[in-house]
């Protein structure tokens, strides 16, 4: 087989996750393309939990409804997932949680208790034992298995060899999986992404509070810090992140924060300060299902509207909506560059199935980044922090040089930073910060803003952006349709758009939301969806069941 | 700009007799002294506020950031934690530090990160004309609480000290002297310093008489010592009829956050690209 779906699913705690990954890694290690969906509930202990692993010939970044084996370490996996299968009895289970009547009398049931007590192992270790099957059910060398194993677990790797070994050995065939003759590419989340793409931006601060999705940037970023010399700070609440951020700003440090909605909410006020005193920050906005608190841990796409629109007052923005890991890095090392070289706040929208799945990541495919020199004052006049110029960024300088005094504020303000309320002073001072969207919009069209894929000469497209972008790729190819993704939110690139629909007589939009904001944002410019498909269970579309939908748009 | 007396030419609108002049003379008789000493003022950062308070960054000619009501601390902590070696003062009137902001106080005194704190306590809201604040006596009569306040006052100062704060002192807007003696103790003070200025709101809550009767300056107290500090503290709840004690309350030497937080961060990292594509290989 030239593609493989596998899920493995049991309670929180169970240490789904990590086998997802063992078992993603080894399909990756053979030279497939992997791409892995986790589903969790928002709770510690218990509850049910899975990832689906689909490893394929090429590039993928969505899952498949339809699976090619079930692992199931609880009864609760099979009854849950088993009409998933493609094919009947195509699962491995816990053959001491599995009652076989319920289990049926097919599928292959591994004593994972028996065999752990036997090896003197700890329970966790029912991961390594039942993946050991697995690899024999896919047709692969217990070799490959065994190196990756030794890889991962730093803590006892001889005894989860063991362990997996029995699995192996008590294991049968079902599918065969050939080595692919390449290697794999590295396996990253989309957080991680962010992460490696802020630092290559040039950051020197990220601050966060936990939220989920987010979390996972300030626990790799803080975990890396040391290499890479960054300050990691995770203070009191979402207020003091971004007020925190903005005065490292002030001091001319690369700062990044994250957060998702909720946080966000608490951060707009910091966000229109970013606006008025011109102090440049990256915010990474992490969507999940609202209004509130929703589900904490599942996927959605509603926040477009309020990225654009958070924070009073009228000010410059950048916003972009990365579709993969590569997007993720390259957009989030590109926001970090025009935040700071246009002093603006920057916001790049991710969401939980964007940052908590694992993609490939191929270097080769990502385009330079330019390193964006910020302009620095010419020490020649008198220091003016918000000095009056024609593309209306003033020169910086920092609290410490002895020649300038560096004032921001977030009242409205003359050149020297000092309040005023100046009718004419006020306009231009609005107009000077507006100005800076039009030099922003000339570096855009240099950069590929609206992304096309898919059969160029179709009459019909689908729009897509962020997460959505895998799955629309897959679901279009199989219906030769083209699809066009904006990545630049704002400011809109309006010409690549133009050029991106030309040819298109239909446009179906497809978002996880359910009221098509990306639907809505292109009205705006004069552009009209001819359909809609919209998704808010906080469920992530699948290849197979978005086909399902275009089936019925398309005839 | 004059460098001399440290002015702008922004001109005050504060009202005649405000006690926030005070604040004013004393911190540039603060920041002159220390000047004097070898402080170079480049390497001083004011953060104000929003409120009556605030405008004190305009008038200042020194570094500033003129940050949102209730978020001096946290802005005055990135400053610092960006550039350790700078001098972070904050200035905030009592309804921006004690009410919309108090949290970010209680955690700045709990890292004891080296930032001053300098609260302008005037007890009622000005700017927003005459509201009550978190320190206002019970039954104070402002427009948002006509038939007065049903709820008792905090005493910020017990609160910051339970917090870990390692430098605590109050003085009046009625004391220039003593203010710029305590101010420029809180400035070299390594750690979390809160100065509570008891400042005079002519317009809303005029209660010059009535602080000039009551307070007396700190003498034989030791400020190391925690429970003589708090008792000192108690001694007057911003409510009742009391003795009310100016100068240094307490006084100790914490490792700070910075000291922590910042000890083993290396210096600048050349290659980054590098350690990115190692990190990238480790995950294949």
């Amino acid at each position: 087989m030239n593609e493989i779906s596998i899920l493995i699913g049991g309670k929180a705690g169970f240490g789904i996750d990590k086998s997802g990954n063992i078992i993603g890694r080894l399909l990756n290690k053979l030279g497939y393309r992997v791409f892995i969906y986790r589903d969790y509930p928002s709770i510690i202990r218990g509850g049910h939990t899975f990832s689906i692993i689909r490893a394929s010939s090429s590039r993928i970044a969505a899952h498949l409804d339809k699976v090619d084996l079930v692992i199931a370490l609880n009864q609760e996996t099979l009854g849950l997932h088993k009409d998933r299968l493609k094919k009947e009895c195509f699962y491995i289970f816990d053959s001491e949680q599995v009652k076989p009547e319920a289990a049926g009398i097919c599928g292959i049931g591994i004593p994972l208790i028996k065999y752990l007590k036997e090896e003197n192992a700890p329970e966790i270790m029912r991961n390594s034992c039942i993946i050991g099957a697995m690899t024999k059910a896919i047709g692969l060398d217990f070799d490959v298995l065994e190196s990756i194993l030794k890889k991962e677990f730093h803590k006892d790797p001889e005894l989860n060899v063991k362990v997996a070994r029995r699995g192996f050995d008590a294991g049968k065939e079902l599918i065969k999986m050939d080595p692919l003759s390449r290697e794999g590419l590295p396996l990253i989340t989309g957080n991680e992404a962010v992460a490696l793409g802020l630092i290559k931006g040039g950051l020197d601060a990220y601050i966060s509070y936990p939220m989920t999705p987010s979390s996972p940037i300030l626990h790799y970023l803080a975990e890396v810090a040391k290499d890479f010399s960054l300050e990691v700070i995770h203070p009191e609440s979402e207020i003091s992140v971004i007020l925190m951020s903005l005065g490292f700003s002030y001091m001319g440090k690369k700062v990044a924060v994250g957060t998702s909605g909720g946080g966000f909410c608490l951060m707009t006020e910091g966000i229109s300060f970013s606006g008025m005193a011109e102090l440049p920050v990256v915010i990474v906005l992490g969507q999940r299902p609202g209004p509130s608190t929703g589900l904490p841990t599942y996927s959605s796409q509603t926040e477009l509207h309020f990225a654009l629109h958070s924070g009073q007052g009228e000010f410059v923005r950048f916003i972009v909506a990365p579709g993969d890991a590569e997007e993720a890095y390259y957009w989030s090392a590109i926001s970090l560059n025009m935040s700071y070289k246009y002093q603006i706040p920057a916001i790049v929208i991710t969401d939980k199935l964007l940052g908590e799945s694992t993609f490939n990541f191929d270097m080769n495919d990502i385009q330079d980044i330019k390193k964006e020199a910020s302009v620095m004052w010419d020490r020649k006049s008198p220091y003016k922090r918000y000095l009056l110029n024609e593309n209306g960024v003033s020169p910086l300088a920092f609290a410490g040089d002895k020649d300038a005094i560096v004032k921001a504020s977030s009242y409205e303000h003359d050149e020297f930073g000092i309040t005023t309320e100046d009718p004419k002073q006020t306009m231009l001072m609005q107009e000077k910060r507006l100005r800076k969207e039009e030099f922003l919009m000339q570096d855009l069209e240099k950069l590929s803003a609206v992304k096309v894929y898919g059969n160029n000469n179709s009459e019909i497209a689908l729009l897509c952006w962020g997460s959505n972008k895998g799955v629309c790729i897959e679901a279009a190819q199989k219906f030769g349709l083209k699809v066009v993704q904006p990545v630049v939110i704002n400011p809109f690139p309006v010409k690549q758009f133009q050029e991106a629909l030309s040819g298109v007589k239909k446009l179906i939009c497809v978002e996880s939301n359910a009221t098509g904001q990306l639907a809505r944002l292109i009205r705006e410019y004069g552009f009209n969806t001819n359909e809609t498909i919209l998704k808010y269970d906080g469920r992530p579309f699948s290849v197979d069941g978005l086909g399902k939908a275009l089936e019925e748009k398309i005839k | 700009m004059n460098q001399a007396n440290l002015a702008t030419y922004s001109q005050s609108t504060w009202c005649p007799g405000c006690g926030n002049f005070a604040i004013l003379n004393a911190i540039k008789g603060a920041l002159a002294e220390l000047h004097a000493d070898g402080l170079a003022t480049e390497d001083v950062v004011l953060v104000s506020g929003i409120g009556c308070h605030a405008k004190i960054v305009d008038y200042i000619n020194v570094n500033s950031f003129y940050s949102l009501h209730g978020r001096v601390v946290p802005a005055a902590e990135g400053i610092k934690l960006a550039n350790p070696k700078l001098k972070v003062i904050g200035f905030a009137g009592d309804g921006d530090a004690y009410g919309e902001g108090i949290e970010h106080l209680i955690f700045a005194a709990k890292r004891n990160i080296d930032i001053t704190m300098i609260i302008h306590n005037n007890r009622v809201y000005g700017l927003t004309t005459g509201q009550y604040t978190p320190t206002s006596p019970l039954g104070f009569r402002g427009r948002s609480t006509p038939q007065g306040t049903s709820e008792l006052p905090i005493n910020p100062l017990e609160v910051i000290l339970a917090s870990g704060a390692s430098y605590l002192a109050r003085g009046t807007s009625h004391g220039i002297e003593l203010l710029k003696s305590i101010f420029k103790e809180a400035i070299l003070h390594k750690g979390f310093s809160l100065v509570d200025v008891l400042q005079v709101c002519v317009t809303y809550f005029n209660m010059y008489e009535y602080y000039d009767k009551h307070v007396y300056e700190l003498k034989d107290h030791n400020s190391q010592d925690y429970n003589q500090a708090l008792n000192k503290i108690r001694e007057w709840d911003y409510n009742k009829e009391a003795a009310i004690a100016l100068g240094v309350f307490y006084k100790t030497d914490n490792p700070t956050f910075e000291e922590r937080f910042l000890a083993d961060k290396p210096g600048e990292v050349a290659d980054k690209d590098s350690i990115i594509k190692e990190l990238l290989k480790k995950s294949v």
